[in-house]
């Protein structure tokens, strides 16, 4: 195997799939980053076992051949490079080394066969949909960040994406809760997806992709098995196993009829939240919402810090109320909602609070009060 | 330097009486009659031979109360029949270790915190009866009492020994340090059957030293004029903080005792052990800058278990954390805290400790969310070293806050049932 590349094209490609190599390794050829070099030019192959992604990047073939070498130890090499530099990668299968050169430097890195490389098994994927990248952007922002981090919940993990109904409108939706609060955004259904199986994709692989999508300009096709997904961008491919769970049904804890509505400037709501919280409880993070007629308080007390108190105008037009949220939760949510108005559908001081950007309902947000 | 005389515990009943002519503040611990010139051999009034000299006495306020014996004596004073026998408290036939041991089965060589086969090795006719923790924590409160009503500063220690501030500031009533301090002696002899050993100093480390020189019963002074001598010949160990590893370095450069230490400069100690150093530099000429706080927050609550045999079998461990993690929930209740961080012991079977954390999401008081948590932790843990097997296994809860942060309602609630 030998070849050229451009440092830019190899730092790109090893930056996308290094991310996927786990630190701590118990099975060496998992640290390793399997390296090809075809007709189409060098490709990059990454793993865990779970999640994999092959990139493919321009580069110039003089001699066709595989092998692996340290996926970290390579991107750190290439990261040093000096921009516009040309990298010229060589495997003798004979010495087991990757070579590298570039300019004055050498390097020579440790080989385990490519033959030992495991290939993620490709199945048949029963459903395919293109989506354009700005769309599923919209999807995973908007929900990743009620991802539970709780293990022991590991059907919680990742983001449920599935087909789904709303008023007769047919909606791919994205899911994501941690039990305190929950994110579900929905798009017009592509086509070709309907009869999708619903998926669970794990936090990881969101994460991933999420990088994937910045550089990403063309539509991006999902195929879908039941125990797979990949996402296919112009030159690269991220395969993710699925979260084998039950995702829990979540549209029973979506309250429809909460009656108390307020309607608060997103942005003075999240920077007055931002502040008071300065003084909530480093372990509870609460904040107390007091709301009257046109007002909101928003007030926050801990016995090492002291209190915080600030009003907001605000529209509100029900019977005076207290409630407590985590006020950690409440910013995130506030973050996702793009527009100038937030509203919120209350119910009480202990149940599910709705929150919706006014400007935009396709994002339901549902927050947990705590107590206060 | 080599200190060459050994010196007699000062402060004891007969400490400093040889050398010092000038007006010594006396104290019979009977009667409580004090005076500021010595006495003779006897109390003058009462004819009482337990008497304390001290050239500081009427000035030194940090005290450290420590029963004797504690889970050893309650047993005794609850079962006359026991009085003269050698008593161990402690889970027999395990491979614990014995909680404690009474003075009499001391004789034989028995200790607190000995392995309990080896204390009924060196003493086999020792009667051996389960701690009864509930018990001993009821007369613990009875103790504090009692301190609460000569000083508003108390800190506990643990169940059996606290720190108490006498300061004029602190103290109840117009009597000094040293009298209310062996009139709380007294009241525990008298009210609750136990005994203690009262340390009197002017800070925590030299009364604590000094209520560990005359144990059982004793009533132990040291000032801060005598304090450099008091510590030279003792070993390092001694010193609070010094544990086996710091010793074996200390050991290792040359210095077995304090009087070592103290010939060492500040920054010599500094450059050498850090922070540490520092320490060691000023807890070794008998300065300890520590207050006695009363309310000392506990940092975590954790309940662990040995085993009567090593085990190595994920199913066997769980199941032994399963019942821990139901006591650390009990204690959690009682305590009324809750937890951020839930953390995994073990001890394998060449007694190597291993701790490993893991932090919710929310804070939790909850059985099932620990036992959770823990179990992930344990099986990483085996499947990370296998062949390994454990002797001890122990589970905890740290970063605490109040249990009313903990636990925050849930969308998904056990069963997976959200709220309507």
């Amino acid at each position: 195997m030998k070849l050229t590349i451009e440092r830019t094209a190899l730092l790109k490609s090893l930056g996308h799939v290094q991310s996927v190599v786990e630190r701590r390794n118990t099975l060496a050829i998992l640290s390793n980053v399997l390296l090809t070099a075809g007709p189409e030019g060098l490709s990059l192959n990454a793993t865990d076992m779970d999640l994999e992604i092959v990139e493919t990047a321009p580069a110039e073939v003089v001699g066709e051949g595989a092998t692996t070498a340290p996926a970290h130890t390579l991107y750190d090499i290439v990261r040093k490079l000096p921009d516009g530099a040309q990298v010229e990668l060589s495997f003798e299968p004979e010495d087991g080394q990757l070579t590298l050169r570039s300019g004055r430097s050498r390097f020579a890195l440790a080989a385990l066969p490519a033959g030992e490389f495991p290939a993620m098994s490709s199945g048949a994927y029963g459903h395919t949909f293109s989506l354009a990248a700005g769309e599923l952007r919209s999807l995973i922002d908007r929900t990743r960040f009620a991802i539970s981090t709780e293990e022991t919940r590991y059907y919680l993990n990742g983001i449920f994406l599935h087909a789904a109904d709303n008023g007769g409108v047919a909606v791919l939706r994205a899911v994501a809760t941690d039990g305190h609060r929950l994110a579900r955004v929905e798009m017009p259904l592509p086509e070709g997806a309907a009869g999708m199986p619903s998926v669970i994709v794990p936090r990881k692989a969101v994460a991933e992709l999420r990088k994937l999508i910045d550089e990403a300009d063309d539509d991006i096709t999902v195929s879908l098995s039941e125990s797979r997904i990949r996402f296919a961008f112009g030159s690269a491919t991220l395969t993710s196993k699925l979260i084998d769970g039950t995702f829990p049904d979540y549209e029973r804890v979506i309250p429809t009829d909460n009656d108390k509505l307020l309607e608060a400037d997103c942005k003075l709501l999240h920077q007055a939240v931002d502040r008071v919280s300065a003084i909530s409880s480093e372990k509870s993070r609460a904040i107390k919402v007091s709301l009257e007629k046109g007002s909101l308080t928003l007030s926050a007390s801990s016995p090492e810090a002291g209190s915080a108190v600030e009003e907001i105008e605000a529209g509100y037009e029900g019977p005076p109320l207290e409630i407590g949220f985590n006020s950690r939760y409440l910013l995130d949510i506030l973050q996702q909602v793009d527009g100038d108005a937030a509203r919120f559908a209350i119910a009480d001081n202990a149940s599910p609070t709705v929150v919706q950007d006014v400007a935009d309902q396709t994002a339901v947000y549902v927050l947990m009060p705590m107590r206060v | 330097m080599e200190p060459s005389t050994r010196r007699w515990f000062p402060g004891s009943n007969r400490a400093a009486s040889g050398f010092t002519l000038a007006a010594m503040p006396s104290l019979c611990r009977d009667c409580l009659h004090h005076d500021a010139t010595p006495f003779p051999d006897a109390c003058p009034r009462c004819g009482g031979r337990r008497l304390v000299a001290h050239d500081e006495l009427e000035t030194l306020s940090i005290a450290h109360v420590d029963c004797d014996s504690f889970y050893a004596s309650v047993e005794k004073r609850d079962r006359p029949e026991l009085a003269d026998k050698p008593l161990i408290v402690g889970h027999a036939g395990g491979r614990g270790v014995a909680t404690t041991a009474c003075y009499i089965a001391r004789r034989y060589g028995a200790r607190s915190a000995m392995p309990m086969y080896k204390c009924l090795e060196l003493c086999p006719h020792a009667v051996v009866l389960p701690p009864d923790m509930p018990k001993y924590r009821r007369v613990a409160e009875e103790i504090r009492a009692i301190f609460a009503a000569v000083t508003d500063c108390v800190e506990p220690v643990s169940v059996d020994e606290a720190y108490l501030d006498m300061a004029p500031e602190h103290r109840r009533g117009d009597a000094g340090a040293a009298v209310l301090l062996a009139d709380v002696a007294l009241r525990v002899e008298q009210e609750i059957g136990l005994t203690v050993s009262v340390g009197l100093g002017p800070n925590k480390f030299l009364a604590k030293l000094a209520s560990d020189m005359n144990k059982p019963r004793g009533f132990t002074v040291i000032g801060q004029a005598e304090a450099r001598s008091v510590l030279a010949p003792l070993p390092v160990e001694r010193i609070h903080g010094v544990g086996r590893a710091l010793a074996g370095r200390l050991t290792a450069q040359g210095w077995t005792t304090i009087g070592h230490l103290q010939a060492l400069g500040e920054m010599e100690l500094t450059l050498r052990h850090g922070k540490l150093g520092r320490r060691l530099y000023h807890y070794a000429r008998g300065l300890d800058e520590r207050r006695v706080t009363p309310v000392r927050p506990a940092k975590s609550v954790s309940k662990e278990t040995t085993f009567r045999r090593d085990l190595h079998r994920l199913a066997d461990l769980e199941a032994e954390l399963a019942g821990l993690t139901d006591s650390l929930a009990g204690a959690l209740a009682r305590k009324e805290v809750a937890g951020l961080t839930v953390v995994l012991k073990l001890k394998t079977s060449g007694f190597r400790t291993l701790t490993r954390n893991r932090r919710l999401p929310e804070a939790t008081r909850r059985a099932e969310v620990i036992l959770a948590a823990a179990r992930l932790l344990l099986a990483r843990e085996l499947a990370d070293s296998p062949g390994d097997s454990y002797r001890l296994i122990g589970v905890g809860l740290a970063d605490l806050c109040p249990a009313e942060q903990a636990d925050p309602p849930d969308l998904f609630a056990p069963g997976g049932e959200g709220r309507p």
